[in-house]
């Protein structure tokens, strides 16, 4: 039987995949274009992925709204890609992430840290791997798009000259925990095959042929996946990970990765009530967990992989479409900001050191140091950035809607607890250098002593005022995420 | 008019970017532009009376707010967060009040620049400090209540911990952990209210919170006010915060507490309010008395001024809790009066502390013949907040009292009772103080007579002690008709 292909549709992730294999091509024969290559590739998926949505038929019915294709049966029932409005605002997210990400290494690959074809090809795939995930319809589209979305990163993360078996290490260590999750995952999506003969999303709300296997396979799928977000128990690789790729690698990781992670869930548990209780007990081991040993971290890369850690909880403890994919939103755009922010404070190439090197940093960059409180302080969910602030209210307003009033307590005591370590981080970035003579700050900082203040790059400052922009304007007008995360309310 | 609400945040918030961007050089200038601002505001604020105007009135089927001036525009309609502004005869005293301290802060930075020194982005960060807290009083959706309660946090945080004195840092992180641990259980309020009621706009006469939604704002209010037994931030935040930080701390920051019970605590959950009343009574008293015990036995002069608004901020809850509208008339006016008086004390005691370098009581003494002006209006303060009749500190206390012993009962009475007996208390702490400080043999040289710019700062606030100590229906009045809605839908 044939069937007709909605190429249309399908146009977010042929750019996506285009771009990738541009990149590949570039390298060959014109090597100095591949990151404007990249980027354009990536401003292309953005664009395709609004189009699409725009003209799309605008039907009143939640279920036909949706232009489909690899359908089996009447479009609109069970398809393989399906492109809702969510699916667009995720790729539109993966788009600005890998750009932002791009931008944020151009130093590092001008020094030769990594060769630059490769980190560019790797990070397309990626980013198209984050498209597949935002648009699958059926579990195995999802965890292959999930997996071309994880699988460049391991390569990523040890991507790096000879000689720094910190990246060796991390790689290693995601790999291995990587492997293990997709195992736990894959047994879930046949274990609901096997309970509800399909693998189409939609269908799995429908009544199962063997309940009980729905239930298990419900859980184990919503605990594999919940290690691309980092949640408890698959958490203790973030840390270590992050702390060993390089800087630019572990925003990627810390957002885009754990946004494809988030819109896995999304899908799943958006037909299987099973994984939302999963998630929600997750959800509140990891923002608890996350938090408390967020506390005791002196390097700026592990706390900020900590508290990425604790957000996870965040996101996945009220497992509803609007609040997930909404918290989610905020979360990535202000984590993007901060390591952006981080990047632009430290040496190109180096890592993110521990956070003595900080103290007075904002006073020697004070518009930098601006952009890391905003995204410090948004994190912790409060003013002046006020997406923070409407990501918690989100949740919480989700969480009492539904009558979890004691979970969203849990919430409330942990975003005090978090508030507790991203103030420290903000004293010290405007705390006095008067013990900066001390051995470790002055390691740390030796260009700003010797030469005045160094140079940050430009296209790290233009990646920083872009994502800051994004952020501040996604803070004050947060109907336009909400629009995009609930287009049916 | 409604320009006018938008002006009254607009303004500050233009000015507070304003003058924290203004380079170093023009340090002095940045100031005097946020001075200016903040007169801009004062006047804007106290523009919004409305003369024998709507009042709030009564509802049909309960608390019916009808502001004096309103502005209502969606904003995320998702959240049913409008931007819903509106001003009435509660919260107008405390919106000028607000305007007025921010404006004499903002003159007091002109010439005392405490350590270390870039006073613009002091001024700055005041003047973000008065857009929250104006925020707060005109806010008319609880959400925006929310947002605008969570915007003060950081810039006083931050003006604990830059500015202030030695232990500052720990004082400033003790200061914004509590008062977050409030807001977030105010989010939760809002939110369960929100979800019973179907809306967020405390204009609507939907709401019918139990007994659970109260506690979550008493809680949430409780911690900002603050009430026995969670103040224990508020000394450390006095004792290091620089004057200014102080003054706006007492005079201003407190009132979004006890506003807010008033204003969303009772609006929104009368039920609630009725039942938990006993328990908020019982908390308030025992403010006042280990409030007044803790200042007798204290040794610092701001500190026990810190503690002093512990047992003053009793008063008020104590007003609050009778829920009857003598008792909250009592706890507006002393509301307003603790906002003018301890704003008084607190420059003074500032301003002793930068001359005789100590702020120890043993190490004070014969103020009377080191600095005989400084020691009179010391004096007249100390005297004004023990609430001598005829200045503005008396018809807080008193009411307070009277309506609880008209609420009647045994519990009542005896709270009523206590209350006087810590009335009693007040008095002896602050004579102890006077006799300690102002008496006695001089232990420094003879102090620096009071600067042109600190009489420029102190004299509205000496002038309003005596005004509303004479004239207390000056707040009272305006008030009246939105609190017998207020009452009118508790009972």
């Amino acid at each position: 039987m044939s069937q007709t292909i909605d190429h249309v549709a399908l146009l977010p992730g042929y750019l996506a995949a285009l771009t990738a294999v541009l990149v590949l091509v570039a390298d060959l024969f014109l090597p100095r274009l591949v990151l404007s290559a990249a980027v354009a590739g990536a401003v292309s998926v953005a664009a395709a992925a609004v189009a699409v949505v725009a003209v799309s038929p605008a039907l009143a019915d939640a279920d036909t709204r949706v232009r489909a294709t690899f359908c089996n049966g009447a479009p609109g029932t069970d398809c393989s890609w399906e492109s809702r409005p969510t699916a667009a605002l995720v790729a539109v997210l993966f788009a600005i992430l890998t750009v932002a990400v791009l931008a944020l290494s151009a130093p590092m690959l001008r020094r030769g840290d990594a060769p630059a074809g490769e980190f560019c090809f790797l990070l397309t795939c990626a980013m198209t791997g984050g498209v597949v995930t935002a648009y699958a319809g059926d579990l195995v589209t999802l965890i292959v798009g999930l997996e071309t979305l994880t699988l460049p990163l391991y390569i990523l993360v040890g991507l790096r000259r000879p000689g720094s078996p910190a990246g060796a290490r991390s790689a290693v260590t995601f790999l291995l925990v990587s492997i293990v999750s997709t195992a736990i995952a894959l047994l879930g999506a046949a274990l609901l095959y096997a309970a509800t003969g399909t693998v189409f999303l939609r269908a799995l709300a429908a009544p199962p042929l063997v309940p009980e296997l729905l239930t298990v396979g419900a859980v184990l799928l919503a605990a594999g996946l919940a290690f691309k977000v980092a949640a408890v128990p698959l958490h203790a690789w973030a840390p270590a990970t992050y702390d060993g790729a390089p800087l630019p690698v572990a925003a990627y990781l810390s957002t885009a990765s754990k946004l494809g992670g988030v819109a896995a869930l999304v899908a799943v548990a958006l037909r299987l009530p099973e994984a939302r209780w999963t998630l929600l007990a997750l959800g509140i081991a990891t923002m608890t967990v996350g938090n408390l040993v967020a506390l005791r971290q002196d390097r700026m890369v592990r706390l900020l992989a900590w508290s990425s850690i604790a957000q996870a909880g965040f996101v996945i403890v009220a497992p509803w479409q609007a609040s997930m994919l909404g918290y989610a939103t905020f979360f990535v755009l202000l984590e993007i900001v901060a390591f952006a922010a981080v990047v632009a404070l430290r040496p190109a190439g180096a890592s993110g050191g521990p956070l003595s090197a900080y103290r007075g940093a904002a006073r020697r960059h004070p518009w930098i140091g601006a952009a890391l409180v905003l995204a410090l302080t948004g994190l912790a969910g409060l003013p002046p950035g006020l997406a923070g602030l409407f990501a918690k209210v989100t949740v919480v307003q989700h969480l009492v809607d539904e009558d979890l009033v004691w979970v969203a307590v849990i919430v409330a005591a942990n975003a005090v607890v978090a508030l507790a370590y991203y103030v420290r981080v903000i004293a010290l970035l405007y705390a006095t250098p008067e013990t900066a003579d001390t051995p470790e700050t002055a390691v740390a900082a030796p260009s700003d002593a010797a030469s005045g203040l160094p140079a940050v790059p430009r296209v790290v400052v233009a990646a920083l005022v872009v994502v800051t922009a994004v952020a501040v304007v996604a803070g004050f007008v947060p109907q336009l995420v909400f629009d995009a995360v609930n287009p049916w309310r | 008019m409604n320009a006018l609400l938008i002006a009254v945040l607009a303004v500050p918030a233009a000015g507070a970017a304003a003058v924290g961007l203004l380079p170093a050089r023009l340090d002095r200038a940045a100031r005097l532009l946020g001075v200016a601002v903040a007169a801009v505001t004062l006047v804007a604020a106290a523009a919004l009376y409305r003369p024998g105007g709507a009042w709030s009135g009564y509802g049909v089927e309960g608390y019916d707010v009808r502001p004096w001036h309103s502005v209502d525009v969606p904003w995320v309609p998702d959240l049913d967060l409008r931007f819903h502004l509106g001003v009435d005869g509660v919260s107008y005293p405390l919106v000028v009040l607000t305007a007025l301290l921010t404006l004499l802060c903002c003159a007091y930075t002109l010439k005392h620049v405490p350590e270390p020194g870039a006073g613009r982005k002091l001024v700055a960060l005041l003047l973000a400090l008065q857009t929250g807290v104006l925020g707060v009083f005109l806010a008319l959706d609880l959400l925006l209540f929310f947002v605008f309660f969570e915007i003060t946090l950081l810039p006083m945080y931050a003006v604990i911990a830059v500015w202030g004195g030695a232990r500052r840092r720990r004082a400033a992180r003790k200061f914004v952990l509590y008062t977050l641990a409030g807001s977030v259980l105010l989010l939760l309020g809002v939110l369960a209210a929100g979800s019973g009621a179907g809306t967020l706009q405390l204009t609507s006469a939907n709401f019918d919170g139990g007994v659970l939604v109260f506690a979550l704002f008493a809680l949430a209010f409780a911690v900002k006010s603050p009430l026995w037994p969670l103040h224990t931030w508020l000394p450390d935040a006095h004792t290091q915060a620089p004057t200014v930080g102080s003054v706006m701390l007492a005079g201003v920051l407190l009132k979004m507490g006890t506003y807010g019970l008033i204003r969303v605590g009772l609006g929104t959950a009368p039920d609630g309010a009725e039942r938990l009343a006993p328990v908020l009574g019982v908390l308030a008293v025992a403010a006042i008395i280990v409030g007044s015990l803790v200042c007798l036995a204290q040794t610092e002069l701001k500190r026990l001024i810190a503690y002093s608004s512990v047992g003053h901020m009793g008063f008020v809850l104590l007003g609050i809790a009778t829920g009857t509208a003598a008792g909250i008339e009592a706890a507006l006016i002393g509301n307003v009066a603790h906002g003018v008086i301890t704003g008084l004390l607190f420059f003074l005691a500032g301003a002793i502390k930068d001359r005789a370098h100590t702020g120890e009581l043993a190490e004070l003494g014969g103020l009377r013949e080191t600095a005989p002006r400084l020691a009179g209006l010391l004096g007249f303060a100390a005297v004004a907040s023990l609430g001598l009749p005829g200045l503005a500190g008396f018809w807080g206390e008193a009411f307070a009292v009277v309506a609880a012993v008209q609420v009647g009962g045994p519990l009542w009475t005896t709270l009523g009772v206590l209350a006087a007996v810590g009335a009693a208390l007040t008095a002896a702490y602050f004579l102890r103080l006077l006799r300690l400080v102002t008496h006695g043999p001089a232990a420094t040289p003879p102090l620096a007579g009071i600067t042109r710019a600190e009489w420029v700062a102190w004299a509205p606030l000496v002038l309003l002690a005596l005004v509303l100590g004479l004239a207390p229906g000056l707040v009272v009045d305006m008030a009246s008709g939105a609190v017998d809605a207020l009452t009118g839908a508790a009972r």
